[in-house]
């Protein structure tokens, strides 16, 4: 499968390691994205790493990349005018149609908040169809929230409660401290009419996912985006398994009966 | 099905013939003190006379006082070098746009393949199905299956339902036959193809007798297996033994040293390298094949997923059992004991299915 | 008193009499935004059951100055530092917009678990669900989850 080439048109620094990318087809595209999949991206002979869809309409695509190795330096570091190659897209969505007529709770932790940004635009787009839609999120620290000016402007609408929460407090911060888990579980949630869109940390999802449980949800209404090492995208490298599942194929969105035995088991 | 029969000069003039019809003939052959898969130019270069003596960790070949070509168990190769290669290009780019390496290695004729071995064949093909160049490679095959006569003393082809009969997929398949009344194969035609090329070689049919003979050596060959998987659902077994203690027993012994995967004809997993020339004007992908033995091969957010062997040897041999089941819709392994003899530990993914079902109980 | 008091993991597993006993020692109150409510140091003689608003446990660093630990909020116990000695106060908390909480007088809280060990013992029982649950939050923090592996 070959990649197909994008030209980055803007670049926003999100935290000191971070950025968001705006890619556009320079001829062919990709089919559209749907939220909860993934591109390939490729940095010409660097390398090619998997990177959730942030955003995407009329053949532009929105990438969010931290810098964590080789590839994901050259990408997320990209200047307007640089060509990138995709792949895609790939896997399975966050299925936020099937959520229309619930209450809609996102849980983001970190980075988390990029795939999950997608399943926010998409509700406040037809927000008539949704019954209460929350977003809880935390970082590290406020300067490494992901999105800021975005999360303001959500957090000043009244149709979506924004609960954001900080592992650290900074100067001038003056909301929550405390982990993500910690708002979450201070939410009144209605069980039977909630779904939950979980993104984080494999660790910080567990913990949501707990307390989504003890507040009565059932596992099939949590969904979790998993990620393991990702190089082909379609399922014949080997290398995205997790038990039974290739994560490529029958990911990365998985709800939790899928989940919770796997993420439980050491080094699986 | 009626059958036909070939002398062995009829061998050497069917590979005559494929060579003649444009393929390159692959078979078995004598080399470095083992039997491979290599290129054939007559059918003299087949294994003529050679057996093998394979136990866990150990192959060696002996001497036959027979000149049977395919009175051997299989060697350290498997079919999968030449359908999904050790390395193959993916692209180039030299700046003007990504160029898709079309890699033509001409069509393949194989000469010999174990009923393991094609259920092996198949298996990859469920894998591999909608990639280019698996397809591309195994569109234009011409398979000459052969029957098992002597398994090995690791084969356990039996207990996987994959022989020593071969099943479907071939065009044409051989029982060789050597005793006092000559050294004879007979045929089975499995295709238009196959029948087309025996119509062009000296043959006579068989009857019934004939037939029945060898159909009868083949059935007793599945009562002479070196190996079994113990009975019952190993798909279940794997996956219920996940936090099993034995995992840890195993890796006392497993050196992760990945040859397993590398004999096994249904492993199939790569990692793509994408590199640059020095002056980084021409850039290009190629996919090798890897091992989830590899420390590297789980590798996420700084560290691998599967550090210890005990983890690594989890995964092989559960993937291979069970959630290939998940994946791919059957068993991964075709019970050709290759990663028994090949194992430097010697290893036996037959025992220690067997220890988890001892232990499960 | 009313019984929505049930999301409270200190209450929860009492019966009505043991209830009626806590309630002797309770009042509802409301606290204006930005009040400091207890100090570090000081004598710890109340608790207080958050219905609704945000209180910030908080400490003075040199150099950095008051610095916020964790912030409560509707469903949370402020103060345990009362349940065993010193019963003084290990951080301040200051409330970061209105708050209305149930206030229990611990001391005489305490006076009645001791005549009472049964009431005692799941009044305690409650609490160590609350301080698990912290406790295990904290942890997370401290796995710095969010941070790059470049870092490490």
């Amino acid at each position: 499968m070959l990649p197909v080439p994008y030209r980055v048109v803007a670049r926003t620094v999100e935290t000191d390691d971070s950025a968001t990318l705006r890619l556009e087809p320079i001829g062919a595209r990709v089919p559209h994205p749907n939220a909860g999949q993934f591109c390939m991206l490729y940095a010409r002979g660097i390398g090619e790493v998997a990177i959730s869809i942030s955003d995407a309409w009329n053949g532009t695509l929105v990438h969010t990349i931290r810098d964590v190795g080789a590839v994901s330096r050259a990408l997320s570091g990209a200047p307007p005018g640089a060509v990138l190659g995709v792949r895609g897209p790939f896997g399975t969505d966050w299925g936020l149609d099937s959520a229309v007529g619930h209450d809609v709770v996102i849980v983001a932790g970190g980075l988390g908040l990029a795939p999950l940004r997608p399943v926010v635009l998409g509700a406040l787009h037809r927000r008539a169809e949704y019954r209460r839609v929350t977003l809880v999120a935390g970082a590290r620290s406020p300067g490494e929230f992901l999105f800021r000016a975005q999360l303001a402007e959500w957090a000043a609408r009244a149709d979506i409660d924004v609960e954001l929460t900080v592992d650290r407090p900074g100067a001038g911060w003056d909301g929550p401290v405390g982990f993500v888990t910690e708002p979450l579980g201070r939410l009144d949630v209605e069980p039977s009419t909630t779904i939950a869109f979980v993104c984080g940390p494999e660790p910080m999802m567990r913990f949501s996912a707990n307390v989504l449980l003890d507040k009565g949800l059932a596992p099939d209404r949590i969904r979790l985006s998993l990620e393991r090492n990702m190089q082909c995208g379609i399922g014949v490298c080997g290398h995205c398994q997790l038990g039974p599942l290739l994560v490529c194929r029958d990911g990365p969105v998985v709800d939790y009966v899928t989940a919770e035995p796997l993420l439980s088991a050491r080094e699986l | 099905m009626s059958s036909a029969v070939l002398d062995r000069a009829g061998l050497d003039q069917l590979v005559e013939l494929l060579i003649a019809d444009g393929y390159r003939v692959i078979g078995p052959t004598v080399r470095d003190g083992a039997i491979v898969l290599a290129e054939l130019d007559s059918g003299a270069q087949l294994p003529a006379g050679w057996g093998v003596d394979v136990a866990p960790g150990r192959y060696r070949l002996r001497r036959r006082s027979d000149a049977a070509v395919f009175a051997h168990s299989a060697g350290p190769q498997s079919w999968k070098q030449f359908l999904h290669p050790p390395r193959r290009r993916l692209f180039t780019d030299d700046g003007a746009g990504f160029e898709p390496v079309e890699d033509d290695p001409g069509r393949y004729a194989f000469l010999g393949v174990r009923g393991c071995d094609l259920a092996a064949i198949a298996t990859l093909g469920t894998v591999l199905q909608g990639t280019d160049g698996f397809a591309r490679r195994r569109d234009g095959l011409f398979v000459v299956a052969a029957s098992c006569l002597e398994p090995g003393g690791v084969c356990f082809c039996a207990s996987m339902g994959t022989g020593p009969a071969p099943g479907p997929g071939y065009d044409l398949s051989l029982t060789e036959r050597i005793d006092d009344d000559g050294h004879r194969f007979l045929v089975d035609v499995g295709s238009e193809a196959g029948a087309a090329l025996l119509d062009r070689l000296a043959h006579h049919p068989a009857t019934t007798a004939e037939q029945d003979e060898a159909r009868g050596a083949v059935a007793a060959a599945a009562g002479r297996m070196g190996r079994q998987m113990p009975v019952g659902d190993l798909r279940a077994l794997l996956r219920d033994n996940r936090e099993s203690p034995h995992w840890d027993a195993v890796a006392e012994r497993c050196l992760t040293c990945g040859n397993c995967t590398m004999v096994c004809p249904t492993c199939f997993c790569t990692t793509v390298e994408d590199v640059t020339d020095l002056t980084g004007e021409h850039a290009e992908r190629a996919e090798r094949w890897a091992s989830c033995f590899e420390l590297a091969f789980s590798y996420l957010h700084g560290g691998s997923v599967r550090v210890s062997g005990a983890s690594r040897y989890r995964q092989w041999m559960t993937h291979k059992l069970s959630t290939w089941h998940d994946q791919f819709g059957g068993s991964g392994c075709v019970g050709c004991g290759r990663c028994i003899a090949w194992c430097p530990v010697g290893i036996d993914i037959t025992a220690e299915a067997a220890a988890l079902a001892a232990g499960h109980d | 008193m009313t019984d929505d008091l049930a999301r409270f993991s200190l209450l929860r597993g009492l019966s009505a009499a043991q209830r009626a006993k806590v309630w002797s020692t309770a009042q509802e109150v409301s606290i204006a935004a930005h009040h400091r409510v207890f100090d570090e140091g000081q004598d710890a003689r109340r608790c207080w059951l958050i219905r609704s608003g945000q209180v910030a446990l908080d400490t003075t660093v040199p150099g950095r100055g008051l610095v916020v630990v964790q912030t409560l909020g509707a469903g949370d116990v402020l103060g345990w530092s009362w349940l065993v000695p010193p019963r003084r106060w290990h951080f301040g908390a200051v409330t970061l917009d209105p708050v209305q909480a149930v206030e229990i007088d611990t001391v005489r809280l305490s006076a009645l678990a001791d005549a009472d060990p049964a009431l005692g013992y799941r009044l305690a029982l409650g609490l160590f669900e609350a301080v698990l649950a912290r406790l295990q939050n904290t942890r997370a923090r401290l796995l710095d989850l969010y941070g790059s592996p470049r870092e490490r």
